[in-house]
């Protein structure tokens, strides 16, 4: 038993060919987001504060789909939503709706420690903001020129686009979209446990590109995207409507509980639920293990235990 | 062939004091809605067209608090949340945020059907039912004087306490608020409106359904969303079962208790009945809440820990039941 930590960036149909200037910045986040997460941990910091704390470079790194380097919304805005949620005391704080909050995580974890309730969204979410002092900008600064490119393509190829790192082909034949990435899906997400057991979650999005205003994903939703007890933290990503459906956070802990299974083959089990090309999460447990299954083409992810084993990847065999 | 079965509630959370003609009113309208359902399901109607019907019933009668008659925003406003869920692919819609769609349940059906995704909130849900061409009113239509007078009662018992274990009793000065010491999400009984209605349903065919809607908390914050429109929370549905909970939003959102039932259920190979009672005595810890749920074998069962909780039930076989406590 020790502590342990686990970061992602997004599962999706990420491209084996993905070019070195879309791969290297992304690995490189992954790396500095999970050295901040490590030394928070050794430094005795409860996994709640290491979560936030992970999930806000995360969301200001503009290579990944949250806070800045959100994608864009069809009317060309950004919406982001958060989670954070405790697993010792079950406690969460959720967000919908923000657009000039620099951390949407952060006023989850504040709707989560500062009001009764669970979850704020939209106008009222951004009041609750501002009357906490929270730092906000104008929307402008989570736009970037990358992903005014992608909601055009999204518009010209007129359907949603679940991929965030590749341009949509003109005339993709169905078959033919496995590989080129045309649905690679973008979150942001961090889970940790500590030496005594002590779980936290927390999972940062700006949903898919070219999303209806006013869609939620399932990020914000509690036993979908994000989810802790005492048995386990996850954090998932993919395709918001399928991990909705199959309660996928929720569902790896319920297994591990009622049939007894381990983290790891509770973890894969359920993704093995969802249809393929459709979800990926990460998952640490009470005593220290972590694992990081997903059904999609990859899925940019990062973990690390205190016994020194360390991993970044985003496909199926490590990087390095 | 299965046999059909039905169960509506109007909330879980019921003052001990309610007057006995409100509580008739209540028995009255949920003996109506079971009819209604009823009707439909003799007439092969599938679970999802029944309970989005039954909870249009629900939503346009005053007395529950979802649709007209919904509970008040801190700002004497209105706000409505669904969900609705299909068992048999387990497809969802919701919507949260809801100001001038005279029927939130229609909507958040219309989210599951005719949108690519599974929810909608705020001012892109009302867009989207403009679209659509769905019946819409003034926020003032939902108001009812009632709800104006409970605000003035929630604000005067000092809204809704961050703790909500320590009790208010000294510190309120509503006097109605004196008479309960009863308190649900930190408010009086009296001035809690927990009354979310929900429908759950299994048809002959062994299909499950459930809905859930609601005008949330008293006196909340704009743009606070709970445990109704959040699938998994207050509603599920799945091949096994159909659930639909109510009471303090925010304990059914940590325990997933929808959610519970179904997998209590799959993976404890529990049965209806034994799920619920499960699910009720040990996910809740000390939050106040209920359910009603359908199996996909033609059992109901419903559960709550609250005092009393409005609802009713029926299966093909003749049983029909309503109750308050």
């Amino acid at each position: 038993m020790g502590w342990a930590i686990a970061v992602h960036g997004g599962a999706g149909d990420i491209p084996l060919s993905l070019p070195p200037e879309k791969r290297l910045p992304r690995e490189a986040g992954l790396r500095r987001c999970l050295d901040v997460g490590i030394a928070a941990l050794k430094a005795h910091n409860h996994p709640l504060d290491v979560v936030e704390l992970v999930v806000r470079e995360l969301e200001n790194n503009p290579h990944f789909n949250a806070g800045k380097g959100s994608v864009l919304t069809t009317s060309g805005t950004v919406e982001m939503e958060a989670c954070i949620m405790d697993g010792k005391t079950m406690k969460c704080g959720a967000v919908s709706g923000v657009s000039t909050v620099v951390n949407a995580i952060s006023l989850a974890r504040l709707v989560m420690d500062k009001t009764p309730h669970i979850y704020l969204a939209f106008d009222g979410a951004e009041a609750f903001a501002r009357e906490q002092g929270l730092e906000t900008v104008e929307m402008s600064h989570f736009i970037t020129p990358e992903n005014i490119e992608r909601l055009k393509q999204a518009q010209e190829a007129d359907r949603v686009q679940l991929d965030y790192t590749q341009p949509i082909p003109k005339e993709v034949p169905k078959e033919a979209a496995v590989a080129d990435g045309d649905s690679q899906i973008g979150t942001v997400g961090c889970v940790a446990v500590d030496s005594e057991g002590s779980l936290a979650t927390a999972t940062s999005t700006g949903g898919i590109v070219n999303k209806m205003v006013g869609r939620i994903g399932d990020t914000p939703i509690i036993g979908a995207g994000t989810y802790a007890n005492h048995l386990c933290a996850i954090s998932a990503t993919g395709r918001g409507e399928a991990i909705i459906r199959g309660t996928i956070a929720r569902d790896v802990a319920a297994v591990m509980e009622f049939k007894g299974l381990s983290l790891k083959e509770a973890a894969a089990y359920v993704i093995n639920q969802v249809p393929r090309g459709n979800a990926g999460l990460i998952a640490v447990s009470s005593t220290g293990e972590v694992t990081m299954p997903f059904n999609t083409t990859g899925m940019f992810r990062a973990c690390a235990t205190e016994d020194g084993y360390s991993e970044i990847a985003i496909w199926d065999s490590p990087t390095k | 062939m299965g046999a059909w079965a039905i169960a509506v509630h109007g909330g879980a959370g019921v003052d001990p004091n309610l007057p006995k003609e409100r509580q008739e009113e209540a028995k009255r309208l949920l003996t109506r809605c079971l009819d209604i359902g009823i009707s439909a399901l003799r007439s092969n109607l599938p679970a999802i067209d029944v309970v989005e019907l039954v909870v249009r019933e629900l939503e346009t009668d005053p007395l529950f608090n979802s649709g007209r008659g919904s509970a008040l925003t801190e700002n004497g406003t209105v706000e409505m949340e669904v969900s609705i869920m299909d068992g048999p692919k387990r497809r969802c819609g919701a919507v949260s945020g809801l100001t001038t769609v005279k029927n939130p349940v229609s909507l958040a059906r219309l989210v599951m059907e005719k949108s690519p995704h599974s929810y909608l909130a705020f001012s892109g849900a009302e867009e989207f039912a403009k679209k659509q061409g769905v019946e819409m009113v003034d926020n003032e239509f939902f108001i009812t004087e009632d709800n104006v007078g409970m605000l003035k009662l929630a604000k005067e018992a000092n809204s809704i306490l961050f703790d909500y274990r320590i009790p208010a009793v000294g510190t309120c000065g509503a006097s109605a608020a004196m008479d309960s010491p009863l308190q649900m999400n930190g408010l009086p009984i009296s001035v809690y409106a927990p009354e979310t209605v929900g429908c759950v349903v299994v048809d002959k065919q062994g299909r499950c359904a459930a809905a859930t809607s609601t005008g949330g908390l008293m006196n909340k914050m704009s743009g606070r969303i709970g445990d109704s429109p959040l699938i998994g929370s207050g509603t599920y549905a799945s091949e096994l079962c159909g659930v639909s909970c109510t009471g303090e939003g925010e304990a059914i959102i940590r325990s997933t208790l929808a959610r519970e039932v179904s997998a209590v259920m799959e993976y404890k190979r529990l049965n209806l009945h034994e799920a619920v009672d499960y699910v009720i005595k040990n996910r809740l810890d000390e939050g106040k809440a209920g359910l009603i749920a359908v199996s996909k074998d033609g059992e109901v069962a419903c559960g709550f820990n609250t005092t009393g909780m409005f609802r009713g039930c029926a299966t093909e076989d003749g049983f029909m039941e309503v109750g308050v406590w």
